[in-house]
């Protein structure tokens, strides 16, 4: 187990370096960052001006390793924009979306594999139906769209928790629900699925030949095994509800670390667009590595593979 | 009394055709401390038959029976409560895949105690204990480390061995093993025959064996049941059946067995001719008549069960008059 968990990091970390060598050349391939900085209006006076002081005029190659260096001792430099090192505002966004992120994946696993568990043992009976009928809603419904009206619902008309802000724990109630019903769907129809399959299968058919309770046999000896490919599926949603809920960020007007992407894109802050990417890469690898871990905890034929 | 006593056993499968019976109307009766081989073709209701005494069967599935006593107990009016305390406890099972019979997500320690414990034999010491001294006398070596191990390790002869260790962990009475050597090399299966033959003499455990291969049958069983088409067409002690098949089918089924000495090399296997009937709707008469080379009109009625001498019956109109079977195969073992 350590051994797998040592070259599972090893391939962590070199993932993380091609990434950020892939974003640092795309973003200096969108077009003249110095021109961009400079705005439409400079002189080319200016823009020469702007590329000298921002370090611009040098090899890529010198400006990504200068870059490398500072971003392994947390130093990514300051914002074009606020009056800020790139890593206070960072540090500053982060446990908003940790925040977000966290809540909504807990609301999400929450309610996806029981909700999987129940539609797989009751198959093709009515609870089965509403399973999937509230699984295609959560897919079809924009999650904006069920945002807004949860704020039209819960917040204005009953007045229950906040619309906006993220002052306490109550401003993330409504904006975890809204992103977890959008990560829910995947996740309850692949434990459905994996139940499905697990339940015929021959182990399945010795546990009860065993006298097993019908719970021992649901739960210690079928979820364990249907489980496996719905944690690798959690752990790319949740990195995806990290770097990409800028829609709910902004519908419930939460600043966190989408919100400020979305900001630094356009008003060509690269330093900030250049760190967000690369932590949200980090984000994804990290989750990756650890559901390989949570993986190999529940099979063991991962282990010795 | 017999331990097992099952009178007019049936099975129907609703399929999109219509009622599948899939067994209609099976007599048999296993004694303690008795080996019982059930023998016929895939789709002949064996494994339906085994499901069905372990009350396991697919939920669609419809089962009815004259009489299903275990050991004095009305298994058709046992709750599914009753049931499973009986399950693991009082009957095991051993299965045909030792490769995917066991849980790989747990160490085979975990899996073998797991019924000693559900049963409340004793404590979790008591079951390791037992684990291992049943890992030993199956035959697998290191037996205390293999508790620690994961089914992914072993091969798929010491899994068999793990299953039959698995099934007498709570003493049962009795023991339904569903062709479990019809995954195993040849050299295996040979080995495990052994193995579950001196396990059920030394625990005096009852045992259903169900296979297709008649040639196993004839080295470990005291009573032989032939299937065909969901029913039992012929029933007798292993020696009788062998010294006087009286079914037209059991005499087709030895005489595909090649005999060594007998067959000569190079010459054809035998085969019966023709297919299994299908068995969606009613089925009239004697199901293995369009395959039997003796058929005749009498065969539109569905034949009766004869008395044979040797505690021996068929169910043939002409069991009684075929002509005395050419000795196929000797009694080897």
């Amino acid at each position: 187990m350590g051994i797998f968990i040592l070259r599972r990091i090893i391939v962590a970390l070199s993932v993380a370096l091609t990434i950020s060598i892939i974003s640092f050349m795309l973003l200096h391939l969108s077009g003249d960052l110095a021109a961009s900085i400079a705005g439409p209006e400079a002189t080319v006076e200016q823009v020469e001006q702007i590329r000298v002081d921002y370090g611009l005029d040098r090899p890529i190659i010198n400006q990504y390793l200068d870059w490398l260096g500072g971003a392994l001792q947390f130093d990514f430099g300051r914002s074009y924009y606020y009056q800020s090192t790139v890593v206070d505002l960072i540090v500053d966004r982060m446990p908003i979306t940790l925040t977000l992120g966290g809540l909504a994946l807990a609301i999400a696993v929450c309610v996806s594999i029981p909700l999987g568990v129940v539609a797989a043992i009751r198959r093709d009976t009515w609870v089965d139906r509403l399973a999937l009928l509230f699984a295609v809603v959560g897919q079809a419904m924009p999650s904006f769209w069920f945002g807004l009206t949860l704020i039209v619902v819960f917040a204005v008309t009953l007045q229950w928790l906040p619309a906006a802000g993220a002052g306490n724990w109550q401003n993330f109630v409504l904006p975890a629900i809204a992103l977890g019903y959008y990560a829910t769907p995947a996740m309850m129809r692949l434990t459905r699925t994996g139940m499905l399959e697990v339940l015929e299968s021959d182990y399945i058919r010795t546990a009860r030949a065993k006298g097993l309770r019908a719970g021992s046999v649901i739960f210690k000896h079928a979820l364990r095994n249907a489980v496996i490919p719905v944690v690798a599926l959690a752990a790319v949603e949740l990195g995806f509800m990290l770097g990409g809920s800028v829609v709910i960020e902004s519908v419930f007007s939460l600043n966190g670390l989408g919100q400020l992407a979305w900001d630094a894109i356009s008003r060509n802050d690269y330093p900030v667009v250049q760190a967000v990417v690369l932590i949200i890469a980090m984000f994804y690898i990290v989750l990756t590595l650890l559901a390989d871990i949570a993986n190999a905890a529940l099979d063991p034929r991962i282990r010795t593979r | 009394m017999s331990l097992l006593e099952v009178k007019d056993l049936r099975v129907d499968l609703p399929v999109e055709a219509g009622m599948l019976h899939a067994v209609r109307g099976i007599d048999f009766s296993v004694d303690r401390g008795e080996m019982l081989c059930l023998v016929g073709e895939s789709g002949c209701g064996k494994s339906m038959t085994s499901l069905a005494l372990m009350g396991l069967l697919p939920r669609r599935a419809r089962l009815t029976a004259g009489r299903l006593d275990f050991d004095g107990t009305d298994l058709t009016a046992a709750s599914e409560r009753q049931r499973s305390h009986l399950r693991g406890r009082r009957i095991a099972m051993i299965f045909q895949e030792p490769m995917t019979a066991l849980n790989p997500a747990y160490t085979l320690g975990n899996q073998l105690c797991e019924a000693y414990l559900r049963h409340k034999l004793g404590n979790r010491r008591a079951a390791r204990a037992r684990a291992i001294h049943l890992l030993e006398r199956v035959g697998i070596s290191a037996a205390a480390e293999r508790l620690n191990q994961y089914p992914h390790q072993l091969s798929g002869g010491l899994r068999q061995r793990v299953m039959i260790a698995m099934a007498l962990m709570c003493e049962p009475d009795l023991i339904i093993a569903d062709e479990p050597t019809t995954a195993l090399d040849v050299t295996i299966q040979a080995q495990i025959l052994r193995l579950l033959r001196e396990l059920q003499q030394e625990f005096g455990t009852a045992v259903i064996f169900i296979t297709h291969d008649l040639g196993v049958v004839a080295r470990i069983a005291d009573r032989v049941a032939v299937m065909y088409a969901g029913e039992v067409i012929e029933a007798a002690p292993t020696a009788a059946l062998y010294a006087n098949p009286s079914h037209p089918y059991t005499r087709g089924l030895l005489s595909c067995i090649p005999a060594p000495g007998k067959t000569p090399p190079g010459s054809r296997l035998q085969a019966i001719p023709g297919v299994v009937p299908s068995l969606v709707g009613h089925v009239e008469g004697c199901a293995f008549r369009n395959r039997c080379p003796q058929a005749q009109m009498t065969c539109e009625q569905t034949p009766p069960m004869q008395a044979l001498p040797d505690d021996h019956r068929a169910r043939c109109h002409f069991a009684d008059r075929l002509a005395p079977a050419v000795p196929q195969a000797e009694m080897s073992s």
